[in-house]
């Protein structure tokens, strides 16, 4: 056995595909198994049952779901339809998880929308998938034509919620990842994100109530509310409960998408489910742990790292969507930046000024960095910048385009500077050198 | 009343008041661009960032931010202080340092709370950004590198003036405010973008490189392009009027103009008439005061009173009017009349040709109908009144008259005077919503009144309104919409025919008259009039082409007036330049040809003038006062009169919104805008 958690444990069964992903494959893993009895249990034995399970949004921020859930209108007031909405624009680049859910185990999506609109007396909802993921649509709208034909969801069916699952196709948008610009991209609107207050519970689709939650929490609530909160609860440090997928990248022997429980320590991932890191542990330079957002980390602090919520915050890191980019001692770690920095200069909306000017000003300078055209007194300059275009937005782009660049420096501000020294020796950096020819 | 505190002042404020505007209340200045009261909230600018406690440890955007009870408010804290100099270090790194070729100069926020909030210089080093100019019509010149994104442009369009033609493109860095294909905005309240673009991005194309603002003579002022009385600002140098801005005026026009109010002002050094013509053998030739004095005395002298007759045009002031009539009514004559289009009002209680409800109680009205009228065209700014109640969702709109696009939803009832009458016994939707009312309203415009059948159209209209119930308790829903500056004060003053007098088209008609004395009357064609005429104005447009003898007058912006707008409301314009050449003042001109004519009038100045016209008639001295705003009650069943009502459509008097006036016809803006308006601007040049 490899790993922490076992087989019989794993929520997303069919995660690679090897089996049915249909309706009958579905069932025989055991979704749609109880399904009535856990929406007959009412909504607050749902919500009780989600926040005791310690379940945290797996979107990135790892809000708490059940609270999230619970912040919802308890009764439909004045004839305003709740709303869920399913955030399947997973865009955040590392991540490639809620493909794999839709493409392999779309019931556990299905499902899991039935409970959630259960719980916040939503009849309708809305999974809103990013544009790129076109075989990903195709998979998730047969799964659901499947459940309408067997009632298992629409509606008088058998499970007596009355429920409309609809898929919207985005244009492919980074920002529309952002739940309330994704809520203004549903609404046919051009994808900006909106002002909060008010909360999407209070005012969201359409001015209506809405929750929107990640694919991957949503899928996981029946498995939970089936096999009992402290099942769920038993996996991962308190606070950091369950299991979680993470999607493995970069300089591993085998990149991978696996299920494994919270907590697992970083060295135990790697060895266990990806083959190590390519050319042994000592070779290990940094790691982004959570989703290209997340400041990185060093190999130092990689050591027994547990990879939860706290732990990567404590680190001035993230847990994000558990997307863990890694990166060996050949890594260009400045360029690697340079070049996330151009992902969110060009992926910023442009509503708001610090990030329309600072992710492009940003961007600019880090280029420089990258090849060692830069004057070393720009390294505060630009750190100062950072934190001008950081907690100063509309919506966390802005934080996300700052954090990188942060980690960066916080760790590896040598290297830049050493990169500057060399240029300015007229020694060519030998990485910068050869990215050149190969552009 | 809630309380917060403001850096540690205790301030009561409403609650539903945003953090900005409870600083605001505390005295405390937040610097802001994309924030604007009368548009919807942005936030998109973050200048207005400010500490809130309890909150997030960073700062918080206070434009969109809804007050607490007990809040904390820090304004000057060194994490705000940052934060705003952060803002301003991005909105300038890729602003053009083009300050001193830009209009916007002087008169710029970006250039001022860079002054009071930002850096003292830049750390960016790369190249500035460029953007493409748009094109956006003839009035607004664009400089797309200067745009700071505020979106303040598009907001305006959207949502006041209603024709969303202006938009935001692309995404990041590479943001864009365009027209639609780089079409012309159409709208009539375009050129408000101007005074609300906080750069110099979008600048007034008419006005570009004129001037500087503090080279400018400003002048508080009213507007004479419609019967609305918008509040203005005359800005000039020397001799010339260079522009026109808006007021804050909460009862009229808030404080947005249309184009034609803005734009029309270079008609005022156009086509000037400066000094008086004699027609001497069939051509007008130069001529003295003295000279086409003793012209005009000599016709006058020579006729009856019964022959003479007298025709007030669409811009005059009350003044001017009421020495017009003190002058010819001395003479004896009856055949007055200050309704060029021969609109059916006049007689009955002044009520009847008001706009009872006031321009800013029309806000309350639940249910309106339009007879006649179309708004946009006939009062653009007061259009922007019913898109706002629409958009609110307070009110029901219906039209009898022309189906045109008034920028919100109505219900179409009909084309004329067949839906009005048979109105009381339809059954619809909306007659039902007009039975129900609680604050019925009927809109009565030109369209409907300047009609063969005019006064059957009235009587009409006002057994309508008496059926519903328009005028009762505490609400008078009866509501004129004029088009023509000077007509209330006409009314007011019983400038119309007296016993046995004459109406315009009467006066018109061949062999009528000996001796036609055109008060800056230019909308009524005179061709067919076999009589002497008189002309007595600014420009060289119809009245004058006619002409036998022109005596050269003021236009508004050169003489003090009063001026009585739609709902009655007297207010006061002031001269902010001399008139052209040798032309006078009206009221002066008048006062001298009465010495001629041998019936002096009583007065040698014009305070002279007023005392006696606030003596005679005393709702003239009530500067500023709207009637309306105290609920008055009439009796509706004496309007109108008899006669048979034609089938024909109502049609809004106003063909062309942009050429309504001897100023607008002179101003090449206002043709630029006539062209691009009727398309004929685009076949020439493709």
């Amino acid at each position: 056995m490899v790993g922490i958690l076992e087989d019989k444990d794993r929520i997303f069964t069919n995660l690679y595909g090897l089996q049915d992903w249909g309706l009958e494959g579905a069932k025989k893993r055991g979704c749609w198994n109880g399904t009535k009895d856990i929406l007959d249990a009412g909504r607050d034995w749902i919500i009780d049952n989600m926040k005791n399970s310690g379940l945290r949004g797996r979107g990135g921020a790892g809000f708490g779901t059940g609270l999230k859930w619970s912040f919802m209108p308890k009764e439909v007031k004045d004839g305003r339809p709740h709303y869920l909405v399913v955030n399947a624009d997973e865009s955040e680049p590392g991540t490639c998880k809620d493909r794999e859910i839709m493409r392999h185990d779309p019931h556990l999506l299905i499902e899991g929308c039935l409970i959630a609109s259960r719980a916040m007396l939503a009849h309708a909802c809305y999974i809103y998938i990013r544009g790129e993921y076109v075989r990903e649509r195709e998979v998730l709208e047969a799964a659901i034509k499947q459940a309408y034909e067997a009632k298992l969801i629409g509606k008088n069916n058998v499970h007596g919620w009355d429920f409309e699952l609809y898929v919207h196709h985005g244009a492919g948008a980074y920002i529309c990842g952002e739940e309330t610009a994704l809520l203004e991209s549903l609404e046919g609107k051009k994808g900006q994100p909106r002002l909060k207050p008010p909360f999407p519970a209070g005012a969201g689709l359409y001015g209506m109530p809405t929750t929107v939650n990640n694919v991957e929490s949503i899928a996981v609530a029946g498995t939970i509310l089936r096999r009992g909160a402290s099942w769920f609860a038993g996996f991962g440090r308190p606070n950091n409960a369950g299991t979680k997928l993470f999607c493995v990248s970069g300089h591993v022997n085998l990149p991978c998408n696996v299920e494994e429980a919270m907590s697992i320590p970083f060295r135990q991932l790697m060895e266990d489910h990806c083959g190590g890191i390519r050319g042994g542990w000592g070779n290990l330079k940094a790691v982004i742990p959570g989703g290209s957002s997340v400041p990185m980390i060093p190999a130092e602090q990689c050591e027994d790292l547990p990879m939860d919520f706290d732990a990567l915050r404590n680190l001035k890191s993230g847990l994000g969507t558990a997307a863990v980019i890694v990166m060996d001692k050949s890594t260009d770690l400045v360029r690697a930046i340079a070049r996330l920095s151009y992902f969110y200069k060009h992926e910023s909306c442009g509503q708001c000024t610090p990030c329309r000017e600072g992710t492009g000003w940003m961007w600019r300078v880090m280029e420089r960095m990258a090849t060692g055209e830069a004057d070393p007194k720009e390294i505060d300059t630009l750190l100062d910048v950072t934190t001008q275009v950081e907690g100063h937005t509309i919506c966390a782009l802005g934080d996300a385009a700052a954090w990188p660049i942060q980690g960066l420096f916080r760790h590896f501000r040598h290297e830049v500077e050493d990169r500057i020294a060399s240029y300015r020796s007229g020694r060519l950096h030998v990485q910068g050198a050869k990215l050149i020819a190969a552009e | 009343m809630a309380i917060a505190k403001v850096n540690g002042v205790e301030v009561e404020f409403e609650p539903g008041m945003t953090v900005l505007q409870v600083a605001e209340l505390a005295g405390e200045e937040i610097p802001r661009f994309c924030y604007h009261e009368r548009l919807s909230i942005a936030g998109n600018c973050r200048m207005c960032l400010v500490e809130v406690k309890p909150g997030p440890p960073k700062p918080q955007a206070s434009c969109a931010l809804p007050a607490a009870e007990g809040q904390e408010i820090f304004t000057k804290t060194p994490m705000v202080k940052k934060a705003r100099e952060g803002v301003m270090e991005f909105l300038l790194i890729n602003h053009p340092l083009d300050c001193p070729i830009c209009d916007q100069g002087g008169e710029c926020d970006l250039q001022d709370q860079a002054m009071g909030y930002g850096r003292d210089d830049s750390r960016y080093e790369e190249n500035k950004r460029a953007v493409e100019e748009k094109a956006m019509g003839p009035l607004i010149k664009t400089v797309m590198t200067r745009c700071i994104q505020c979106t303040r442009c598009v907001r305006f369009i959207t949502e006041v003036a209603g024709s969303p033609e202006i938009g935001l493109i692309s995404r990041g860095e590479d943001v864009e405010i365009t027209t639609y294909l780089g079409a012309a905005v159409t709208s009539e309240l375009s050129a408000n973008v101007i005074d609300l673009c906080p750069v110099g991005a979008l600048t007034s194309k008419p006005y570009a490189f004129e001037a500087r603002p503090w080279e400018l003579k400003k002048t508080e002022s009213v507007d004479v392009m419609d019967a609305l009385g918008s509040a203005i600002r005359v800005d000039a140098r020397g001799a010339a009027v260079l522009r026109v801005l808006p007021r804050v005026n909460e009862d009229v026009n808030e404080e947005w103009i249309s184009d034609k109010t803005r734009y029309a002002v270079d008609g005022l050094q156009r086509q000037r008439l400066d000094r008086p013509y004699v027609r001497v053998g069939g051509k007008l030739q130069p001529a003295s005061w003295a000279q086409a004095f003793a012209a005009v005395a000599a016709k006058i002298k020579a006729a009856k009173p019964e022959r003479v007759g007298v025709i007030a045009g669409d811009l005059q002031d009350a003044e001017s009017l009421k020495a017009t009539k003190d002058l010819f009514t001395a003479l004896g004559v009856k055949n007055l009349d200050a309704r060029q289009d021969g609109s059916a009002l006049g007689a009955g209680p002044r009520e009847s040709w008001l706009f009872n409800s006031t321009i800013a109680g029309i806000e309350n009205a639940d249910v309106v109908l339009f007879v006649g009228a179309n708004p946009r065209l006939e009062a653009p700014v007061l259009n922007a009144r019913f898109r706002k109640q629409w958009i609110a969702g307070k009110t029901r709109f219906g039209v009898i008259g022309e189906q045109a696009d008034l920028t919100f939803d109505y219900d179409y009832l009909g084309a004329g005077t067949k839906t009005l009458s048979g109105l009381a016994k339809a059954k619809n939707d909306f007659v039902t919503a007009l039975k129900n009312a609680e604050r019925p309203a009927i809109i009565i415009g030109q369209g409907a009144l300047s009609r063969a059948d005019g006064a059957a159209v009235l009587k009409a209209a006002a057994a309508v309104a008496k059926t519903f119930g328009v005028v009762r308790d505490g609400w008078n829903g009866w509501n004129v919409l004029h088009t023509a500056a000077a007509r209330v004060a006409g009314l007011d003053l019983g400038f119309v025919p007296g016993e046995g007098g004459l109406s315009t088209s009467e006066m018109l008609k061949p062999g009528a008259l000996d001796v036609l004395f055109l008060l800056g009357a230019d909308e009524c064609e005179t061709a067919a009039s076999d009589a002497f005429k008189v002309y007595l104005g600014t420009h060289g447009d119809n009245g004058a082409h006619k002409a036998d003898v022109i005596l050269p007058g003021a236009a508004y912006t050169e003489k003090n007036g009063l001026y009585v707008n739609t709902e009655g409301r007297v207010q006061m314009g002031e001269r902010a330049v001399f008139p052209k050449g040798e032309a006078k003042e009206d009221w002066s001109i008048l006062r001298a040809l009465s010495e001629h004519l041998g019936a002096k009038l009583p007065y040698d100045s014009l305070d002279q003038l007023r005392a006696k016209l606030f003596a005679e008639h005393p709702t003239f001295g009530q500067i500023d006062y709207a009637p309306g705003s105290v609920a008055t009650s009439f009796d509706l069943s004496g309007l109108g009169g008899a006669g048979e009502l034609s089938d024909a459509p109502f049609e809004s008097p106003i063909k062309a919104f942009h050429l309504t006036n001897p100023i607008a016809r002179a101003s090449v803006t206002m043709a630029e805008c006539a062209a691009t308006a009727s398309g004929a601007a685009k076949i020439a040049a493709e």
